[in-house]
């Protein structure tokens, strides 16, 4: 393995290092609920993207096979970190978010979350 | 051709699950791509009543541009946010909803978009209204709340709609 791939594979690592810092620094930092949702939404994304992408690299440069495993670990992230996100946010409209405290909901009404009286569900 | 449609509910997932058979296996051979294929036959035909109507996508190629663009803003998405988590004081920042009415109405679009915008910088979808005609999105820090709907309306919306519509 050349020195060129030891530098990017070490800079994948660091990028990777610093993103999941700042990710977890702002569950920290950020002083309300939605806006801590933020930080490991995004963040981490590049955060864990940096670390397969070194672990690719590193598969390519060292042989014999290529590894793209890393890949769909990507493509699964990406595809589930909007939907956990989005259920957090669910859990705090329903807790603490009430109909006044966020804005209209244009030609509907209301919104999903906050529509439970017209169906007659209680929970 | 009925039957071949009752037999190959959705082509393209079909496809799409063997590649990522492919993919999961790490390596090229026949035995994997007859299997994967095998998957992409049974999966969605079994679970064919969980998609009732197949989204149609007019143009293939807005695909993956569209794929492209949002990889590169997720990548601007994450830079975007450090630097407000780490160099903004919780005072100066100001966190708003803002309500995006939507033009999109086919559920797979409102689904991607909704994705997309948690993804990129600075905005999180939180909830969709009663019948799906407007999505509730939380900013990070939005001083100018309209600015941030234009934004999402023009970049993503607008390339949904040739996508799906």
């Amino acid at each position: 393995m050349n020195l060129f791939f030891e530098i990017l594979i070490t800079g994948f690592l660091i990028m990777a290092g610093v993103f999941g810092l700042v990710g977890s620094f702002g569950l920290l930092k950020l002083n309300d609920a939605m806006s801590r949702l933020h930080a490991p939404t995004k963040a981490t994304t590049l955060g864990v993207g940096g670390v397969l992408l070194a672990s690719m690299t590193f598969a390519f440069a060292k042989g014999p096979h290529w590894s793209v495993h890393e890949l769909m670990i990507t493509l699964f992230l990406l595809l589930t970190a909007p939907i956990t996100a989005n259920f957090i946010a669910k859990v705090h409209i329903h807790q603490k978010e009430t109909r006044d405290s966020l804005p209209a909901a244009g030609e509907d009404g209301s919104w999903a979350t906050q529509n439970l009286d017209e169906t007659g569900d209680q929970s | 051709m009925r039957l071949l449609q009752r037999m190959l509910p959705h082509p393209i997932l079909t496809l799409l699950l063997t590649l990522t058979w492919l993919l999961l296996v790490n390596g090229w051979s026949l035995n994997s791509l007859v299997f994967g294929f095998g998957l992409g036959l049974i999966i969605p035909f079994v679970t064919q009543p969980f998609w009732p109507n197949r989204p149609t996508i007019k143009r293939p190629i807005k695909v993956i541009q569209y794929v492209l663009l949002v990889l590169y803003d997720i990548v601007v998405a994450n830079v975007v946010v450090a630097k407000i988590v780490v160099f903004k004081s919780n005072d100066a920042r100001q966190p708003n909803w803002v309500t995006i009415p939507l033009e999109l109405r086919t559920p797979e679009a409102i689904t991607a978009l909704a994705g997309t915008i948690t993804m990129t910088p600075g905005t999180l979808s939180a909830d969709v209204s009663a019948e799906g005609h407007a999505l509730l999105v939380h900013c990070l820090d939005a001083p100018n709340p309209d600015e941030v709907r234009d934004e999402i309306k023009q970049r993503y919306e607008r390339r949904l709609m040739e996508i799906f519509e």
